[in-house]
């Protein structure tokens, strides 16, 4: 048995157990999740501690001499107090530190998620396309102001918000499906043209 | 100083920020940004990965000594994260050794897997919860399944429109909902971050 097929077994194997989960829960899938959670865990820390923790902490204090830089580190370390119930209070300062972005989110927000939307959504007004984008924006808009009740031609207009949105749900629904029927179907092509036809059958 | 020193920080920092969002001036590209807050972002951020890691292996350990149900597989758990964090450390990073290996084959199949059994459980969902029972939930309906037709050869052997069709509706009421509701977005947020920048908001504190 080469390398390959002993290593696309093991994938195939593993492959089967996450799958063995639509016929019923059973231990197979069971050991399978838990095993999936621990290693993304130990390779999410080997990876923090390579790419982060070794050129950023120990290079820049050890090599660098950048002793400035041990506050941050001893701060980052009270992240671990989080579980003390005496000292427990200590971790507030790393989330604090980290917490201080929100500044940047305040201008940043405004800019992506308000004013570049805005400055797209008024446009002249030159096709019918932009006209139903331009009354499904506003009618989308009005849905979730409640300080007005959806009554009368004003609860009509914002209905029409409802039926936008609807669509896009849908849209994004199908959007989603297909692109988890791309995964099986990239699942079932690896179970059979790497395990069966190329390995077994070759 | 338990909650009044972050709390400054929170405020004092991030007031810095929003004034860095503006102002072009050395002082806060330069040193704020560079020197000091990047440098210190670093530092700090591998022990969050800690605390993920410890708080998963009190989770765990917990199970197994009060043998709570499914407790057997925790020690599934402690293996494959010991095995994977002894290939890293020892082993290193590079392609061709055990750590790789484990996740070319073991980890990246079963997250693949994990998350293809998803279309049969939104299939089965969605045949559930889309029953037309009422004008909008039809509109739904339709428009998810014009879009996965358009997607396939299928759809366009029924019809040679389907492709216009789908992208139609994913340019123009596809795109008018979703600014709708990015612009709500955006502005929630923006409250939200104002709030937590001027003191109002203080759950991320924790309790005492």
């Amino acid at each position: 048995m080469s390398f390959e097929l002993f290593s696309n077994l093991v994938g195939a194997f593993f492959t089967l157990c996450i799958f063995s989960f639509l016929y019923k829960d059973n231990p197979f899938y069971q050991a399978a999740e838990q095993m999936l959670v621990g290693i993304s865990l130990g390779y999410g820390l080997v990876y923090t501690y390579n790419r982060v923790f070794v050129p950023y902490v120990w290079q820049t204090i050890i090599i660098k001499h950048q002793f400035v830089l041990i506050i941050p580190a001893i701060m980052g370390m009270l992240y671990l107090l989080r579980f003390s119930r005496k000292l427990g209070w200590l971790s507030r300062y790393p989330i604090a530190f980290s917490m201080m972005g929100v500044g940047m989110g305040v201008p940043m927000g405004i800019h992506a998620s308000i004013l570049v939307q805005m400055r797209q959504a008024m446009v002249p007004i030159e096709t019918v396309n932009l006209f139903l984008i331009f009354v499904g924006t506003i009618a989308v808009l009005l849905y979730f102001f409640f300080s007005k009740a959806h009554t009368g031609i004003y609860g009509k207009f914002v209905g029409i918000g409802k039926w936008y949105m609807m669509i896009g749900f849908g849209a994004s629904f199908g959007l989603t499906v297909m692109a988890r029927i791309s995964l099986l179907i990239g699942r079932i092509q690896f179970l059979v043209n790497d395990v069966v036809i190329n390995g077994f059958l070759k | 100083m338990k909650k009044t020193i972050p709390l400054l920080i929170v405020i004092v920092g991030g007031l810095i920020w929003v004034v860095w969002a503006f102002s072009p001036h050395y002082v806060l590209q330069e040193v704020f940004y560079n020197q000091f807050y990047l440098p210190w972002a670093y530092a700090s951020a591998p022990f969050a990965m800690l605390l993920g890691v410890l708080s998963l292996t009190l989770m765990h350990s917990n199970k197994i000594k009060r043998r709570a149900p499914k407790w057997q597989y925790s020690y599934f758990f402690f293996a494959s994260f010991v095995i994977t964090c002894l290939a890293g450390f020892i082993g290193g990073i590079q392609k061709g050794g055990l750590f790789m290996w484990m996740f070319e084959n073991v980890q990246m199949p079963m997250s693949a897997t994990m998350f293809s059994l998803l279309a049969f459980y939104m299939a089965s969902a969605a045949y559930k919860a889309f029953r037309a029972r009422s004008p909008e939930a039809t509109v739904l309906l339709v428009a998810a399944i014009v879009v996965m037709l358009a997607q396939v050869p299928l759809g366009v052997k029924l019809s040679k429109h389907l492709p216009t069709i789908s992208q139609w509706i994913l340019d123009v009421p596809n795109l008018a909902s979703k600014r709708g509701i990015m612009l709500g977005v955006g502005l929630g947020s923006v409250a939200t971050s104002l709030k937590i920048l001027l003191g109002i908001e203080r759950s991320y504190l924790g309790g005492d």
